[in-house]
């Protein structure tokens, strides 16, 4: 995908205007907040298990090497194949060879944030193969042609009507008059389009949340089923994954599961937690002939042992965005790339680079609400200083605000000098101010009036006012 | 318990020395009201966030160690800010993780180190304030306080002794008022949409007047209800609690009370 990271600033201002997606987000923000509250209140453990989660993949990231050669081992020996990919470009070629090599024609997908990583549809669409989103919210955003706007509600920012648009739009085959005012009308309609696309499928395309490395069992969540159906019907299974996503057992799996639906949606547990190992076994009523797993790295090894390993532990449920007030201002699309929120400031930076994506970890108020409902405890505000701390070092960051910083840097640390001259600017700054006390616009003040007035101070410092009172009579009372 | 007349070092905080410093005054009286003896040191200037949060760490550590220098006589050190506390109590000992001399002088300054009202309450173990304020005031939860260092409830028990003071809650007062520091400057739009919502909650909890422990969120949020021509007054929680409420409340000039109602 495309990245319009670097275009951070006019896409919020974009969205800022978007009415659609102003609505959208005032809904969302009141949404996802509460019910994962309710789910945390419900289960007295939850902290617990959110430090629990926490060591676990830590210790997975520590030993990273060894559980992914074991997962390996394990895929292999259920007869699995597994495809290293250290590039997208890489993990492109192994999928687009699997499908060329069986001559597939249709492709359905499980929703995986990697294949949007990728750019995965794309590729295979040049190709001449059709892929075929199954989740609601990804296969909305196919026919809109547009990238997920968040992780785990893709369509998050387009309407009920806007859907009902879109569908009347596509399914030209439907009687035009079919009622599709209500949410299950939609959903409906798209089963009944989706149901004979499954049974086309020449191979099926998921995620992973987890890859187990003792047992080769790939696992996915969804509340559809329909991940279900893509990767069972069809001859051949893709798993696409990234490195981080492996975990020692199932049992590791299971205490994670148990904050991720919470953290992501507040449900206990996803509609449908689905495991997979290996293509079909002759006893075995149903399954794939064939089952392929793709590991894709695209940058993160590197992230091992930077400041920004913690990043990995991430198992992509959303709750940050789903927490943060600068996504709801702005929506996930302002981010520009795949992973939008404060899980995508940091990420997005790793894997393409900070001097497209640097706009993204500044984009933060590090009112640390993010970090304080991570059911993994990401420390993503200070990770997104990190990146600050990277771009100073770079000298990305703008000159008139380097400068500026310089400048008051110099004096901050100079404390007669600061005093003397923040006496001065202050009384003059409170003699303009005097009359209306407050100012609507002030030179070199403009990012702040354009939008609010500036409090006129009152006059003296603390300071001044404190060697007077220390002068006529000691006492501060 | 303290121990008998603590020594404490105000950290006045560079916005209050510049732009309010009757909310320093208002600390040192509630402090001492509550038996501290306070002292203000001389090369005191910012906590250094602007330059840590834009990732300048240089000039963030000399900073940092100018203020450990000049706080370290005291037994508490004290800010009327739960921002520019939680810089020196959480981060500063950060910013010297590979120096174990230097982390430990940091971290015993951290130690030491308190948001006022939670220094009142937890430390001092005040329990009230002698204060009337007959108002109808709503509290805006500022971020850094709020999660770094669990400040909470202390402003409200100490509000709940005021005088004719009735609180009423804010709803969201625990998310952010788009202030942000440079945040603000830097992305206006995204700062602006912000605080707007966060006026809007304001506005229609009734109140007449805002409170919070951080001028910088306090300055955001007035400013804008000012634009936008709301006559609610804001205020810095500590001048309600020391019962300094006779200068003109922020952004509103001397001898010109906000017009109610009109």
């Amino acid at each position: 995908m495309q990245s319009r990271s670097h275009r951070f600033k006019e896409n919020a201002r974009e969205a800022i205007a978007d009415p659609h997606i102003q609505a959208a987000m005032a809904k969302m923000k009141v949404g996802f907040t509460g019910k994962r509250l309710a789910a945390a209140a419900r289960l007295p453990e939850f902290e617990a298990l959110r430090d629990a989660a926490r060591d676990i993949k830590n210790h997975s990231l520590a030993n990273l090497d060894f559980y992914l050669e074991r997962y390996e081992e394990k895929v292999t020996e259920c007869g699995g194949q597994v495809h290293w990919a250290p590039t997208a470009e890489d993990a492109r070629k192994a999928i687009l060879d699997i499908c060329q090599r069986v001559g597939a024609k249709t492709v359905t997908k499980g929703k995986s944030m990697i294949s949007e990583e990728i750019a995965l549809n794309e590729h295979l669409e040049n190709a001449g193969i059709a892929a075929v989103e199954t989740d609601l919210g990804e296969y909305i955003i196919q026919l809109r042609k547009e990238p997920p706007s968040h992780i785990i509600a893709p369509a998050v920012h387009v309407s009920k009507e806007q859907v009902e648009a879109d569908f009347r739009a596509q399914h030209q085959h439907l009687p035009a008059d079919r009622s599709l005012s209500e949410p299950t009308d939609l959903v409906n309609e798209a089963r009944q389009i989706l149901r004979q696309r499954y049974l086309d499928a020449d191979v099926g395309i998921t995620g992973a949340n987890f890859l187990i490395a003792e047992t080769g069992t790939s696992i996915i969540v969804t509340n559809e089923g329909n991940g279900d159906l893509t990767q069972s019907l069809p001859k051949v299974h893709i798993v696409i994954a990234s490195i981080e996503k492996v975990v020692p057992n199932l049992e590791d799996a299971s205490t994670i599961l148990r904050v991720l639906a919470r953290s992501a949606t507040g449900q206990e547990f996803s509609a449908y937690t689905t495991l997979s190992t290996g293509p079909r076994r002759a006893e075995d009523p149903d399954g794939p002939e064939e089952y392929h797993v793709i590991l894709l790295d695209n940058g993160r090894s590197s992230m091992l042992g930077s400041e920004f390993q913690e990043m990995l532990r991430c198992i992509r449920c959303g709750a940050c965005m789903n927490h943060c007030p600068v996504y709801h201002a702005v929506g996930g699309h302002s981010y520009g790339w795949v992973y939008p929120g404060p899980m995508g400031a940091v990420l997005t930076p790793n894997l393409i680079g900070v001097e497209e994506a640097g706009h993204l970890p500044n984009a933060s108020t590090f009112c640390g609400r993010c970090e304080s409902v991570c059911p993994v405890r990401i420390p993503l505000p200070k990770m997104m200083r990190h990146w600050r701390e990277r771009e100073f070092e770079k000298h990305l960051t703008p000159t008139s605000f380097r400068s500026g910083l310089g400048i008051w840097a110099f004096l901050a640390r100079r404390p007669a000098l600061y005093r003397r001259l923040t006496g001065l600017g202050i009384r003059a700054l409170g003699a303009l101010g005097r009359r209306r006390g407050r100012f609507r616009s002030l030179p070199l003040a403009g990012g702040w009036t354009k939008y609010r007035d500036l409090p006129a101070p009152q006059g003296k410092t603390f300071q001044q006012l404190w060697a007077e009172k220390q002068k006529n009579g000691g006492s501060s009372k | 318990m303290p121990k008998p007349e603590p020594k404490v070092g105000l950290f006045v905080t560079c916005l209050v020395d510049l732009f309010r410093p009757s909310v320093g005054f208002a600390a040192v009286k509630l402090m001492e009201a509550a038996g501290c003896r306070v002292e203000v040191p001389e090369l005191q200037t910012c906590c250094g966030q602007p330059a840590y949060n834009s990732g300048d760490r240089a000039d963030t550590r000399a900073i940092a160690l100018q203020v450990i220098d000049a706080f370290q006589s005291f037994d508490y050190v004290v800010a009327p800010s739960g921002s520019c506390a939680a810089m020196l109590k959480s981060h500063y000992p950060e910013l010297f993780d590979k120096e174990p001399d230097l982390r430990a002088k940091a971290e015993e300054l951290s130690s030491r180190t308190f948001e006022l009202v939670s220094f009142l309450t937890d430390i001092m173990q005040v329990s009230g304030v002698e204060a009337a304020f007959p108002e109808k005031v709503t509290y805006h939860d500022s971020c850094s306080g709020l999660r770094e260092l669990g400040v909470r409830d202390q402003p409200r028990k100490l509000l709940s002794s005021v005088n004719e003071l009735s609180l009423v809650e804010l709803p969201d007062a625990d998310i952010c008022c788009g202030f942000g520091g440079t945040f603000c400057v830097k992305y206006p739009d995204i700062s602006n949409t912000m605080v707007s919502s966060k006026t809007e909650s304001i506005e229609n909890t009734g109140a007449g007047t805002l409170l919070a422990g951080d001028l910088g969120c306090l300055m955001n949020m007035a400013g804008k209800l000012q634009r936008s021509g709301s006559d609610i007054e804001v205020r810095h929680v500590a001048e309600v609690l020391a019962d300094m409420t006779d200068t003109p409340a922020i952004g509103v000039a001397d001898g010109d009370v906000q017009s109610r109602g009109n």
